[in-house]
């Protein structure tokens, strides 16, 4: 018999089989379906942007909702002024091509190379101009006042992102979001452009090296460690009772029903009711 | 003398004496020889029939007790000996490990926050075993002594009050008794005449600012004026605190202003009055840029949530929502007064500066506010 | 039986020490006696939530001991400064003494941070526990005569540690504190008619100023721990004296308290209580980061982050003002808004009023003036439980809606939906908590007046002769019998309109608060009552069809279950 028949009847063997078909359709869906480039977005931007395959990149994917002329339509806005660095962000962060028209875009898995992101960017420009896409210097956070970009992102920021870049609430159904997985050209792109309910920071209001002071606070924000111990979310206080409540108070209790339980032990017994003095 | 006894009630005949989950038969109680409980029995009881104890079990020297107590002792001893470990850690981990860098402090945090936690919870638990299994499992009553005192005392006590207040002549003599009480009585308000000093009047500070007309508006951080051409983009919105007064914190609690920039056509504020004076104008808008307090209507918090799709201005402490767009009306939350809008005018180089401070006072409401 | 035998190597001999430090003392105090009735013999009931008054006192001696650890290094002061310290992402900002000497605690002093922590959890727990010991000695009616005074003191006590705490996370003048002062003094700007004083009073002027760090800080070291320690003195010293409530048991009765005697038992168990309370704390403060004021940064009033709320325990009074719809007065050149003030008086107003106030009226709604001592199971007092729950789900309505931007963030529930379901539930809520808790109450009386009557379900399954399973009862043991018997009846008062036999109408019932005083005293009257009733008799008939075999476990002779004669007809 051989070693496969041997072990067929096996408790083990139905598992065994299973795990082994849903690694299969895994690495077949895997190979047939292709990923973008990285969500990591590289700093080297600035390449020659092919203006021409961007326009057919767009007509192929962005041009059902935005128009042929990306002039807009009822259910997208006209991007035309928008610049590449607004195109940049939206691809980037993966927000764009929509999935559905709703409250607002959420971050999600990036569908387009760099380089075509770039192109379809390059092409939006050329209809009617708008921010360009910072260069890697620009984004730069060396020799940045990181002081004076708390400062900045304290009184322009944290009422949306929150003290630490942990997020927050909008108005119906929008929020914003937590800034733990944004590059830098993102960030810098998101400030230029004021992406979807975001307002817009321009270079004249926050000049670039404000913007890189902001992204260098951010920046070392998210990788500060915690030396009290863990962030619990970087929310402040209502995640603190909830632990207090929930961890403190429920392990005290529990113990002093241990210290107050009746003894089942052997029970030695000790002086008598006669000994008193 | 005191073996576990059947409980009373009979069983029926083949049923188990005792099933798992169910309440155990209560023990026999032993030297309940408590004193008889006569309802107002008068206080002092004597010592030794105050307490009656209650003891169960096995004699100390039966096997089971003894090898159990020596065991508890072994698991007390380990826990003392766990906490003098931990105690050494937490010395060594504070001359060890120094602090003065975030990455530091954490090691160090943790250091000593697991030595002093391991010290402490070994030697609470230590002593909670100890208490458990090697001492006695005593249980006592004690009689409760009556909280009244009995009529006697209490006739005896107010006699004697009556007593001395008649010597004192207290009620006999109304001059003395109220001369004594109007001679205190400045005394009792010397205390609050004393703190007339803890601060200044309000007077009318309230209801200005340090705004006044051809101050500039500074970018917030930054500290540099700010012309119409450089806040173009349409939805822009960005701090602004007033020149000279940067780091003036009084000043700013009231003076903070954010400012935001609309596309033509966007903006429709209504010229609005309070009483007979002017509060809200198109004309105090440049180029389409409008300026309001920070400061929130509702109870001071800076407003600074601005969402560009909606033109929303939400604070975020309460959840007071103005529409920007037809001069920070409130459409939500408690706030009660739409913020109240800066003049805004350019100054001869083109900057943005204030026409004048606000025509109406900022920030929460008070009494005299009108 | 023998004591445990001597061992003159090993063992420890006391006799020395108690003659010779001891005999010292007492020769120039006396107090032997004393001593031994009131500290070593005194006897300490054993109930779980007796404990809970102790977690807060603990919490209190290690605020003591950590808070003065801190006041050490910390400088309470709004001097504007440079800093130029070991955090150096803050590097070059201008903020005040008291923030810089806040960050130098944190970075620069070896186990500062450590003991900031636990001096914040510390202050965290102190709040929480006083909450749950508050809501244990009221569910189990301890608060009644002769505890009254207690009761007082103890609200008093829950009020000014609300303070201490506000004041205390103030004091390192970070931006989520200074905004919640900022609140506060726009809150006491809105006062009627001495609003504005108030506020310029209390801070020395404009908001910040530069005296309110200071004046809070004597606060809070000096003032408030002083009345507190004083209070919590003469708390523990009622308790002492009027002895300890205990459980309804067997063998406990009004006259008696039944427990464990101080000497060493309930010394060495309260000892290894306050060293878990101690690990606890201690380990939170290693694992679990609390109040980390530099990601806040140093206040400045043109800045607001989302998710800014106050400690826990002042979530209450955040949730009112979010709660509240806009409403304001303007009359007559002069301006009352509501949405302020009714946050700032109503919610803390009707809960700690209330609780203030409730012992009072239950003696004046039931008419009950003896002495308690046993405590009350919650089910045997279900319109003092209902409003207990009722109070609860208030409290909590608004302490969650305190929360309704982190809510609405990480549920995903829209914004303003979270606040208008606060704004229903805030009333709706403990009306409908109060109804559904009171009937638990008695459906929880009735289970006990089936298990007094019929006994317990053993789980033994017997198979009758013609095929019928039952399941057979055994009656309750004896301890179990006492706790269920405990209940007592309240008594009815007179109802309005009554008269004795000469025509005198009852006095308790005359007028509009007499006829309150009836319909309240009828609330509190419903019960299930503990005797069998007509259809519990039905053992043998009364329109209850049933086999005898059924019953020949239940009932069985001589148990008190059932009333004498009752037993044995099967």
């Amino acid at each position: 018999m051989s070693w496969i028949n041997a072990r067929r009847r096996r408790p083990a063997a139905g598992y065994a089989a299973l795990l082994l078909g849903l690694v299969v359709v895994a690495l077949v869906y895997g190979s047939l379906t292709s990923r973008g480039g990285a969500t990591e977005a590289s700093a080297a931007v600035g390449t020659q942007q092919d203006i021409e395959f961007g326009k057919d990149l767009f007509q192929a994917n962005c041009s059902s909702c935005h128009g042929l002329e990306a002039q807009g339509t009822s259910q997208a806005p006209s991007l035309i002024g928008t610049g590449a660095a607004s195109v940049y962000f939206q691809m980037s962060t993966g927000r764009m091509p929509a999935k559905e028209v709703g409250a607002e875009n959420e971050r999600k898995p990036v569908t387009f190379s760099e380089q075509q992101i770039e192109d379809i960017a390059g092409y939006i420009a050329s209809l009617g101009g708008g921010p360009e896409i910072p260069t890697a210097e620009q984004v730069s956070t060396e020799g940045a006042d990181t002081a004076l970009g708390s400062e900045l992102f304290s009184a322009n920021c944290a009422q949306c992102h929150g003290f630490a870049g942990a997020g927050g609430a909008l108005t119906y159904g929008k929020d914003a979001p937590s800034l733990t997985a944004s590059t830098p050209t993102q960030i810098y792109t998101a400030m230029l452009t004021g992406p979807e309910a975001m307002p817009v920071f321009s270079d004249g209001a926050l000049p670039p090296q404000a913007k890189r002071d902001i992204i260098a606070y951010i920046t070392e924000t998210r990788v500060e460690p915690n030396p009290g111990g863990f962030s619990l979310g970087r929310t402040g206080p209502v995640t603190e009772g909830l632990v207090i409540f929930l961890g403190g108070m429920s392990f005290l209790v529990l113990i002093s029903m241990w210290i107050t339980a009746k003894r089942r032990d052997p029970r030695p017994t000790g002086p008598t009711g006669t000994e008193r003095k | 003398m005191s073996d576990m006894e059947e409980t009373e009630g009979t069983e029926s005949p083949g049923a188990p004496h005792r099933v798992i989950g169910t309440p155990p038969p209560s023990p026999r109680l032993l030297g309940s020889a408590a004193v008889a409980q006569e309802p107002g029995a008068v206080a002092l009881v004597s010592d030794s029939e105050e307490f009656a104890e209650h003891v169960d079990g096995l004699p100390p020297d039966d096997p089971k007790v003894v090898v159990h107590g020596r065991r508890a002792e072994r698991v007390v001893v380990a826990c003392f000996l766990l906490t003098f470990i931990a105690g050494c850690g937490f010395v060594a981990a504070y001359v060890g490990l120094g602090v003065h860098t975030v990455d530091k402090t954490l090691r160090s945090n943790l250091a000593l926050g697991l030595s002093m936690s391991v010290m402490f919870l070994a030697l609470g638990l230590g002593a909670l075993i100890w208490v458990r299994h090697l001492m006695p499992n005593i249980e006592v009553t004690q009689q409760r002594h009556d909280l009244r005192s009995d009529e006697k005392q209490r006739r005896a006590t107010e006699a004697y009050f009556k007593e001395g207040t008649a010597n004192s002549q207290f009620v006999k003599r109304p001059l003395v008794r109220r001369t004594l009480m109007l001679g205190t009585l400045p005394l009792l308000a010397a205390p609050v005449v004393l703190l007339r000093d803890l601060g200044p009047q309000p007077g009318t500070s309230l209801r200005h600012t340090v705004w006044s007309p051809g101050r500039r508006l500074l970018i917030q951080g930054l500290n540099k004026p700010i012309t119409p051409a450089q806040f173009s983009a349409p939805g822009s919105m960005i701090t602004i605190v007033p020149d000279g007064y940067e780091d003036d914190q009084d000043a700013l609690t009231k003076a903070a202003v954010i400012l935001i920039k609309f596309r033509p056509g966007e903006l429709h504020i209504p010229t609005r009055h309070q009483g007979s004076t002017l509060v809200g104008t198109m004309n105090w808008t440049v180029d389409n840029i409008v300026a309001y307090s920070k400061i929130c209507t509702h109870v001071g918090c800076p407003v600074a949530l601005y969402e560009q799709t909606t033109h929303h201005i939400l604070c975020p402490c309460h959840q007071s929502t103005f529409e920007a767009t037809t001069g920070a009306t409130v459409i939500f939350g408690p706030a009660a007064r739409p913020l109240p809008q800066l003049p805004l005018t350019t100054d001869a180089q083109g900057y943005l500066v204030s026409k004048s401070d606000f025509t109406e006072p900022v920030g929460p409401s008070f009494w005299e506010r009108g | 039986m023998s004591r445990p035998a001597v061992n003159s190597d090993t063992d420890f001999d006391v006799s020395k020490p108690l003659k010779g430090t001891a005999g010292w003392l007492d020769d120039r105090f006396g107090g032997a006696r004393g001593v031994r009735t009131y500290l070593l013999r005194k006897v300490y009931p054993d109930h779980w939530s007796f404990l809970l008054g102790e977690i807060a006192l603990y919490s209190f001696i290690i605020l003591l001991l950590t808070g003065t650890f801190l006041s050490l290094f910390f400088v309470p002061s709004t001097t504007e400064v440079m800093y130029h310290g070991s955090y150096v992402k803050l590097d070059g900002i201008k903020m005040s003494e008291a923030y810089q000497s806040t960050l130098r605690i944190s970075f620069d002093v070896r186990g500062g941070l450590l003991i900031r922590q636990i001096h914040h959890w510390a202050a965290d727990l102190f709040v929480g526990s006083l909450m749950i010991h508050m809501l244990r000695v009221f569910f189990t009616g301890a608060y009644r005569k002769p505890r009254e005074v207690n009761w007082l003191i103890g609200i008093v006590l829950f009020s000014l540690a609300l303070i201490e705490g506000l004041f205390g996370y103030s004091l390192p003048d970070d931006q989520l504190s200074g905004a919640g002062l900022r609140i506060f003094e726009g809150v006491l700007q809105g006062i009627p008619i001495v609003g504005t004083y108030l506020a310029y009073f209390l801070f020395g002027g404009a908001f910040p100023g530069h005296d309110i760090v200071p004046r809070m800080y004597i606060l809070h070291v000096l003032l408030i721990p002083g009345i507190l320690l004083a209070l919590i003195g003469a708390h523990i010293f009622i308790m002492f004296w009027q002895k300890h409530t205990q459980m309804p048991a067997k063998g406990n009765t009004e006259r008696n308290v039944t427990g464990q005697p101080s000497y060493p038992y309930f010394v060495a168990k309260t000892s290894a209580w306050f060293m878990f309370i101690f690990g606890a704390l201690a380990l939170l403060s290693t694992f679990a980061s609390i109040n980390p004021v530099w990601l806040y940064g140093p206040y400045t009033p043109v800045a607001i982050s989302s998710a800014s709320q106050p400690d826990f325990y002042l979530g209450i009074l955040e949730g009112a003002l979010r709660v509240m719809p806009a409403w304001e007065w303007n009359f007559l050149g002069h301006t009352v808004t509501f949405s302020v003030l009714i946050p700032f008086a109503l919610p803390l107003g009707i809960v700690l009023g209330g609780a203030a106030f409730w012992p009072f009226f239950e003696q004046w709604a039931t008419g009950d003036k003896a002495y308690h001592h046993i405590n009350d199971r919650p089910r045997n007092a279900p319109v003092r439980t209902g409003i207990g729950v009722a109070a609860i789900t208030f409290y909590g309505v608004l302490w969650a809606e305190g929360a309704n931007d982190v809510i609405a963030d990480k549920l995903q529930i829209p914004l303003y939906t979270v606040t208008w379901i606060a704004r229903v539930l805030t009333i709706l809520g403990p009306i409908i908590a109060y109804v559904i808790t009171k009937r638990v109450c008695l459906g929880l009386q009735r289970k006990d007046r089936n298990e007094l009557l019929h006994g317990y379900e053993s789980g033994i399954i017997r198979q009758l002769p013609d095929g019928e399973f039952i399941e057979v009862h055994q009656p309750v043991n004896e301890e179990r019998l006492a706790v269920l018997e405990a209940k007592k009846v309240p008594a009815l008062l007179p109802a309005p309109g009554s008269e004795d036999d000469n025509g005198v109408p009852a006095p308790s019932a005359r007028g509009m608060l007499g006829k309150a005083r009836a319909v309240a005293n009828r609330a509190f009257a419903e019960t299930i009552p503990v005797e069998a009733d007509g259809h519990g008799n039905g053992h043998h008939g009364n329109g209850h069809e049933v086999t005898g075999e059924e019953h020949e476990a239940v009932g069985a002779p001589g148990s008190a279950a059932l009333p004498p004669g009752e037993g044995g007809e099967e």
